[in-house]
């Protein structure tokens, strides 16, 4: 059959796609990222909000190439498969809030649910609480599914150029990144922000994370490799096809943690990481929670954005803004535990995702 | 006279929740199914074959896809 074509989207395919993610991501953390955090969707957009300047947390402020070789990855597949296809007028606004609260409720975790599965991985057993709260996050998810929950159609959009922007956003972040250099002793660059410590300094060659980032974008739109709807297809239909490849992302990774002697069992001093279980939880509840509502893992927002999904652009630039107002209102966590405002953060977040699920219900006959 | 399912610009997991539901409701016959992208694409096949509806039918059109599903 024609769908076929496409061997990525099998159930080998997908365990294939999460083999090499798995690989290569303990790899970059090996080649410099900071401690099981290979690739963190969360962390990494974070970090890049810290170069743009849109918060001033001096430790992580990094123009991070592979987000931006996710993009430009998924939007060089899309073109080349003839799926790339403009779209977007879905309950923006919404996907944008959505964004924020994912991110603020990621940062208390400190992680999205690639980095939740990377620390498992690496041996940081406080992420079984954060894996615990992102299923329950996505379970809540998954009753609004059924209540009817819908942000309404999208709409294909007439004009090629409509789903350009946020690659183009992303080729400018990178040439930026290119060009731009800090003056010595100082984090500041003509344009950009770059860490000279903490975690934002850690990093894999620029040309590595780039490639990287390219080869997973492509891999992961020809797969539509999505973290939470792994959980959410297994809650909602008991369909596997998602989690094996996540299932194969966690194995792989987990070996070669093993191998590269990045693995260190355990609760206490983990790389990036706090002891705060019961905020673990629900700081990763409401993240999924928030990619449930939303459609997808922040991830696959990011691969839909370079198959020209302005709704995902939007989410996306959601969890940016998001990790801005998480630095600057004391909402994001540390190793130290919780941020000073972070409860407050996190119950709103509860409540407005809440009012989106029962409001936003198309009505059953 | 066919079901329709027009799950066209709807996000994951719409796509499949409204196939279900419509096979639920149907129990066996035919069911057309419209969407716009080949992951819902792949969704509804996956699901409709999970539950032992034959794939009688896929054909791409200029902005969607249709699928045609039946249980005897």
């Amino acid at each position: 059959m024609d769908y076929l074509k496409n061997l990525f989207a099998t159930r080998w395919g997908i365990i294939l796609v999460g083999a090499f993610i798995g690989v290569l991501a303990p790899l970059l953390q090996k080649l410099g990222n900071p401690p099981n955090m290979g690739i963190c969707v969360a962390c990494m957009e974070r970090d890049i909000a810290g170069a743009l300047g849109f918060h001033r947390v001096d430790v992580v402020q990094y123009m991070r190439p592979e987000i931006i070789g996710f993009v430009l990855g998924s939007f060089l597949s899309a073109l080349l498969f003839k799926e790339y296809r403009p779209r977007g007028g879905s309950a923006p606004f919404i996907r944008f809030i959505l964004g924020m609260f994912a991110m603020i409720g990621a940062l208390t975790f400190l992680g999205c649910p690639w980095r939740t599965i990377l620390r498992l991985a690496g041996g940081d057993l406080n992420a079984i609480f954060g894996l615990l709260g992102l299923i329950f996050g996505v379970f809540i998810g998954t009753i609004f599914f059924r209540m009817g929950y819908s942000l309404g159609r999208s709409q294909g959009f007439p004009y090629k150029a409509a789903g350009l922007g946020f690659p183009l956003l992303m080729l400018i972040c990178l040439v930026l990144l290119l060009i731009d250099t800090p003056y010595p002793g100082t984090n500041k660059g003509e344009f950009l922000f770059f860490s000279i410590k903490g975690p934002g300094s850690q990093h894999a060659p620029i040309f590595i994370s780039l490639l990287v980032g390219l080869f997973i974008g492509v891999l992961a739109q020809r797969s539509r490799f999505c973290t939470m709807g792994a959980f959410r297809d297994v809650i909602l239909f008991k369909e596997f096809h998602l989690f094996s490849g996540v299932a194969s992302f966690f194995l792989f990774a987990l070996v070669t943690n093993l191998i590269l002697g990045q693995f260190n069992l355990g609760f206490e001093n983990q790389p990036i990481a706090h002891t705060m279980q019961l905020w673990n939880f629900l700081g990763m509840s409401l993240a999924g929670l928030c990619f449930a509502l939303a459609g997808g893992c922040p991830g696959r927002q990011l691969f839909l954005s370079g198959e020209g999904d302005g709704d995902a652009a939007i989410f996306a630039t959601g969890m940016i803004i998001g990790a801005a107002v998480a630095h600057n209102f004391g909402l994001a966590a540390s190793p130290k535990g919780i941020g000073p405002h972070t409860p407050e953060a996190i119950i709103l977040g509860f409540i407005i995702c809440l009012a989106i699920g029962l409001t936003m219900r198309t009505k059953k006959a | 006279m066919v079901e329709v399912v027009d799950a066209r610009g709807l996000s994951c997991p719409e796509p499949v929740l409204r196939t279900l539901e419509a096979i639920k409701a149907l129990e066996k016959g035919e069911l057309e199914i419209w969407v716009d992208n080949p992951t819902s694409r792949e969704n509804v096949i996956r699901a409709a074959k999970s539950l032992g509806w034959e794939v009688v039918e896929i054909k791409e059109l200029p902005d969607s896809f249709k699928v045609v599903i039946r249980k005897s």
